[in-house]
This record gives structure tokens, C-alpha cells and sequence, in this order.
């Protein structure tokens, strides 16, 4: 139910945000910088090391975060509007969820894109028609697919984390290198602060901080790198159990079986 | 206990004359006779059927949904991964099974050196597993190129150049095996069918390598020539228990690096779609090329590095005529040092490989080359100095068999 809450708010919010994001990138309003972006250190993440899980209920959260703020400029060209039923999500949740962003669907008579509402196997592109169309947008940069961004970046999410919180205070576009972050590359990003306190609504009652929108939204992206990673590890642990008994069972076979031959 | 001890002769006895059927023949592989020194090291094969096993049974399922397309491979893998049921396992276990068919090869093989296992009357033994090494290799190389990450990309890329150094046929030979000037939808089918066709090939190979050895017989940790006085066991159940049993615990060392430690074999470049105006800054093979990808960097001239890395490989097929038999069973501590250091001289190699060959690595590797090949070249003809005595065995053997 609550699950249904966040999808339906991260849904309303995308056309309101993806305005003001528009107006951002049109301006690069400089007044716009995150309040409390101080260059945190990481949060120690539920997903790293061997037996780590994700939480799903801040990959959740983060969806809305990315619905709400990041499909503004990038998509996740892999992934389906079907496959965020690994985070928990129900068959209702989303269609209702993809029915609330507008794909492109072809060239109507007049050779003008249409536009339709989103199905579930339909893939969460990138709102740019074409990179030429980003690259125009966005300063001659194209914002990078995240289908699977925690796993190519080097750094990984704690880099994406830090990247999302670590711009200077009042950050401003300088010119042709981009926003000053000492986690973008040479220390600039071409993207602009993206996230604010309260410019996303949970559903769910957790405070929508800049730094709390930061962590759910690099849980999900990592989550959305490695949809699998949580069923495979317990398989992994699963799997070299049983074989750990199984090779006690062989090993004591191979014992008697030998046992019979003079040393 | 002691006065129960079975043993059994040489060549297949109890076998009624006539019986030809295929119990028969199970029979007989069952009771092949094997020496009763033969120590762990010799599970390997054992190990090497049951993952090319998973290879093929895993493989065939994911070519069912695999599209050789430049414009789709990416996708196409991309939803195996994400969205095709339980296409994530299939394509871990295919991806962690091509890193330990690798190394249960280069064990195997390094077995074979150690123990010379090449030597006569096993020579085609030694042969056919060379060539069946280096249809392994082709087919992973294969293989990795197609996912059509940027390592693919640029991998196939590097492999194209490197062929169309060779002389007279480089030009030609590049370019049928890219389909083009540059990697792109033809090299994916080229590769595709190739990747195919060779894996059965190979369980073709398998089946002669096996063949040969039941005919020659099984070498031994001894060394020298097995002859009538050592104690010989029958493979069933002897050996099947104790290859089932190593088999079970590379199966707990490959579900442990699949399920909790993919990030010792995946390369996350190539989760990245191939980009052919985009060359990364480091293109490097998997881990069981790299020896030879860092052979091929450290040479100045390409034509020479393209030989050297190919020739390290080449001279495998030749270690038997190299090695002329000589000290059998001699040595057992300076061989394996010699082989240690031409172990950490194929590692240095591969060191030299990852730091794209400058400074200090750009000697190491060298060094590492020299290293390599005086083991080959210059250790295993002294070792053989004084040349094995009934070097016709050869022949005598197939004569009797």
C-alpha cells in the first residue's frame, strides 16, 4: 500500500520537477544549490561486501527520487517499467507508474513525434529524442544512461553518492567545465545540483532530505545495476552449503573406497 | 585389509571376446587400469569435462535468446540478465565457467609439464590436448566479444589488428575474421558461429583425447615408464570417486566466486555498450589472456610481439620433441622451480599486460619473455639431454594395442 503511495507521489511530481529542472538548465540558476550539500562521507551501504541486501525499501524511495528529479535528463535504457517489480512493487503499481510518463511512440502524419502514455514493457528511455537533442540541452554534454552506472563509474556508489552531495555551496556553471565537485571528473560536473531538501515527497513519512534523496536514489541505481545481486548471493551461500555437505559425504566415500588399497 | 588389496593388469581383461555392445564398453572404460601412485593433481581432467559440461549446457540455453546483431547483442544480453527467467544464473554460470575452464586448463596442462606427461609413448595424447587448448582459447576469445561491450569492441578490435600484421595472409586473414575493416555485425556472426560450432568440436576432441590416452595408457607421478611392477588400480571406483570428489570442491570454490565474489571475474568495462568512437583508456583481455596480451605489448615491433604471444602458446605442441626423455624421473626439486619460475614469468607477463607495458613493466615483461621461453627452450632439452632409451615406444605401443 505504501508502496503504491510513493509510485503515485514520485509519479505526480515528474511533470512539476521536470519543469523547474528545465528552468534550471536554461538559467543554471546559480541561487538553486543544494542548502545542505556539505561533501559527506558515504554511508556504510546494506549492499556491499559478499553478503550484503539491499533495502528495499529505500530502493523504493529512490525510484521516486529518480522519477522525480533524474528522468529529467537521463534514462535507463535497459531496464522496463516490468522489471521494478524486483523491488517490490505489484502488477497495479506499475502500470500505474508507467502509465504516468509519456514515451515516444513514431511519427505521425504530419512527421511530428507522438507521444502515448508508457506501458509496462516499454523501456525507461532517455526524455531526448535524440543525443543530438541532449547534447543541445545539457551544454554539449550527454547525461549518461544509469541502466548501469553503479557498476561502470569507477568508485561505484559511494563516487555517485558523494558526486550527488559534494558540490560547493552556491555551485555555478563556469565556463565549458561545468559545476566545481571534487567527484566529477578533473573536479566538474556538467550537472547541475539535482537535488534539494523537500523537492521530493515519500510517501512512506522519511524526512525528503537532500542527503536522505541522495542515499535512496544511489541505493536504487545500485540496485538497478545488479537487480539479481540479493538472489544470487543467497544462492551462492544456498548452493555452497549443500555442496559443503556434499563434499563431506565424498570425502568420507573416497576414505572407505581407499582405504582398502595398501599405502 | 592388507591382503585384499586389488590390482589389475595391464590392458583390458575380463572382457569376453565378441562382447561388443555399449555395456560392454562402458565395462571396459571402467576398468581402465591406472597407476595407484596417481596423486590429485591428475582430477583435473575430470574437472575440465563437467565445466565444459555447464559451458555447453548453459550456452545453449543463452544462445536461445542471444541476438548476433551490432544494434542488439548488447540489448539482448542486457535482458538475459534482467528479464529472461533465471537468465541472470545461466549467464553468471556461463561467465564464471569460462575463468575456471581456464584455469582447470592451465592446471592440467602445468600438470602434464611437471610430471612430463608428454613423453612417449603419450606424445598424441600431449598433441590432442594441445589442440584442444587452443580450440578452448578461440572459443573464449570468441565468446567474449559477444556481449558487444566495449572490451568486445575494442578486444575483437586489437585481435583484428594483430592478425593483419602477419605477412601475406594478414591483410586477408583480418579481414575474414572481422567481417570488415572494423569490428561490427558481421565479426559478431563470424564470432557467433564460431563460438558455436567450435564447443562442439571440442567434445569431439575430448572424446579422441580420451581415446588415445585409454590406448597409451595413463602416465604417473613417477615419471619413468610404467611398467609391470607398479601396482595398477581400475578407474571405477577408484578414480571416479576421488574426480567426483574434486569435482564437488571446484563446484564449492565456483558457487562461492559466482554467488558472493563475481567481482574477481566480471570486467565492468563491458558492461558498457560497445562504442566504436570511444577507444578506453585501458583495453585489456581477461585475466587468461593477459600473459600473452602483455608478450604481445612489451615487443616493439608488432609483427614480433603478434609471434612471441602466439609462439608462447605454439610451443607447447612442441615440448615433446624438446624434451627428449632423458632423466626420467630426475630432478623432481629443479623442475619445479623451473616450472615455478616460468610461472611467475607468465604472471609478470600478465603484470606487464595490465600497466600498458611502460617504465620498469616494459623490462619486467621482457625479462618475463626470456624467462618463459629458456624454460621451453633451454630447460626441458637439458632435462632431456641424454634422450629417452626406447624412444620407439611410440610405435611399439600402437603396434601391440
Amino acid at each position: 500500500m505504501s508502496r503504491f503511495m510513493v509510485a503515485c507521489a514520485a509519479a505526480r511530481s515528474v511533470r512539476g520537477v521536470r519543469l523547474v529542472l528545465a528552468g534550471v538548465l536554461l538559467l543554471a540558476a546559480p541561487g538553486l544549490a543544494a542548502a545542505d550539500s556539505k561533501p559527506g562521507a558515504p554511508p556504510a551501504w546494506s549492499f556491499n561486501g559478499p553478503l550484503g541486501h539491499f533495502d528495499l525499501e529505500s530502493v523504493q524511495r529512490g525510484y521516486a527520487v529518480y522519477a522525480a528529479v533524474c528522468s529529467a535528463c537521463h534514462g535507463l535504457e535497459q531496464v522496463h517499467f516490468s522489471d521494478l517489480a524486483g523491488m517490490g512493487l505489484k502488477v497495479e503499481d506499475i502500470q500505474a507508474l508507467s502509465a504516468a510518463r509519456q514515451i515516444a511512440d513514431g511519427l505521425d502524419a504530419q512527421g511530428r513525434v507522438q507521444r502515448r502514455p508508457a506501458r509496462p514493457d516499454d523501456r525507461i528511455l532517455s526524455p531526448y529524442v535524440s543525443p543530438a537533442a541532449a547534447r543541445a540541452a545539457n551544454g554539449g554534454v550527454v547525461p549518461p544512461d544509469l541502466s548501469r552506472i553503479v557498476m561502470v563509474r569507477p568508485g561505484g556508489a559511494s563516487r555517485i553518492y558523494s558526486l550527488l552531495t559534494g558540490y560547493a555551496p552556491n555551485a555555478q556553471w563556469q565556463d565549458d567545465r561545468g559545476f566545481r565537485n571534487p567527484y566529477g571528473i578533473n573536479n566538474f560536473t556538467a550537472m547541475p545540483p539535482p537535488l534539494h531538501d523537500g523537492g521530493v515527497q515519500y510517501a512512506d513519512g522519511t524526512a525528503p532530505t537532500a542527503t536522505q534523496q541522495a542515499r535512496d536514489v544511489t541505493t536504487f541505481l545500485a540496485w538497478i545495476s545488479a537487480p539479481h545481486q540479493d538472489e544470487r548471493r543467497r544462492l551462492g551461500v544456498g548452493a555452497g552449503l549443500y555442496l559443503c555437505f556434499l563434499a563431506a559425504l565424498f570425502m568420507i566415500l573416497t576414505r572407505r573406497i581407499w582405504s582398502h588399497v595398501r599405502k | 585389509m592388507g591382503d585384499k588389496t586389488p590390482s589389475c593388469q595391464h590392458g583390458n581383461t575380463g572382457t569376453p571376446q565378441g562382447d561388443t555392445g555399449p555395456v560392454a564398453f562402458a565395462r571396459a572404460y571402467a576398468g581402465l587400469p591406472l597407476p595407484a601412485t596417481l596423486n590429485w593433481w591428475w582430477t583435473f581432467g575430470a574437472v575440465l569435462v563437467a565445466v565444459l559440461g555447464l559451458m555447453l549446457a548453459t550456452g545453449l540455453f543463452l544462445a536461445l535468446t542471444y541476438t548476433p546483431d551490432a544494434g542488439l547483442a548488447f540489448s539482448s544480453v542486457e535482458s538475459i540478465e534482467r528479464r529472461v527467467p533465471y537468465g541472470w544464473l545461466l549467464r553468471a554460470m556461463h561467465m564464471t565457467g569460462a575463468s575456471f575452464c581456464m584455469a582447470a586448463l592451465y592446471v592440467h596442462i602445468l600438470r602434464g609439464l611437471y610430471y612430463r606427461s608428454y613423453l612417449p609413448p603419450r606424445r598424441a595424447v600431449w598433441g590432442s590436448g594441445c589442440a584442444l587448448m587452443a580450440m578452448l582459447m578461440v572459443t573464449a576469445f570468441a565468446g567474449y566479444v559477444l556481449p558487444w561491450g566495449q572490451m568486445s569492441y575494442w578486444g575483437a578490435d586489437v585481435a583484428g589488428r594483430a592478425v593483419a600484421t602477419l605477412p601475406l595472409v594478414g591483410g586477408w586473414l583480418g579481414r575474414m575474421v572481422l567481417g570488415g575493416e572494423n569490428p561490427g555485425t558481421a565479426t559478431l556472426h563470424r564470432m557467433f558461429v564460431l563460438h558455436f560450432a567450435l564447443a562442439f568440436v571440442i567434445i569431439g576432441g575430448i572424446a579422441l583425447h580420451v581415446m588415445v590416452l585409454h590406448r597409451r595408457g595413463s602416465s604417473s607421478p613417477s615419471g619413468r615408464l610404467v611398467s609391470a611392477r607398479d601396482r595398477m588400480l581400475p578407474f571405477h571406483p577408484y578414480f571416479t570417486v576421488r574426480d567426483m570428489l574434486a569435482v564437488v570442491l571446484v563446484a564449492l570454490a565456483f558457487v562461492l566466486v559466482m554467488g558472493l565474489w563475481p567481482e574477481l571475474i566480471a570486467e565492468p568495462a563491458n558492461y558498457r555498450p560497445a562504442n566504436p568512437l570511444h577507444t578506453p583508456v585501458d583495453i585489456e583481455p581477461e585475466w587468461y589472456f593477459l600473459p600473452f596480451y602483455g608478450m604481445m605489448q612489451v615487443v616493439p615491433y608488432q609483427l614480433g610481439g603478434v609471434l612471441l604471444a602466439g609462439g608462447a602458446v605454439a610451443v607447447l605442441f612442441a615440448v615433446p620433441w624438446l624434451d627428449r626423455g632423458g632423466r626420467a624421473g630426475e630432478h623432481p626439486i629443479v623442475r619445479l622451480l623451473a616450472l615455478a619460475l616460468m610461472v611467475v614469468a607468465a604472471v609478470m607477463a600478465a603484470s606487464a599486460g595490465r600497466h600498458h607495458a611502460q617504465g620498469v613493466w616494459l623490462l619486467a615483461g621482457r625479462v618475463a619473455i626470456a624467462v618463459y621461453y629458456a624454460y621451453f627452450l633451454l630447460f626441458l632439452p637439458w632435462l632431456g639431454g641424454a634422450g629417452l632409451p626406447d624412444a620407439q615406444d611410440d610405435d611399439e605401443k600402437e603396434a601391440r594395442a
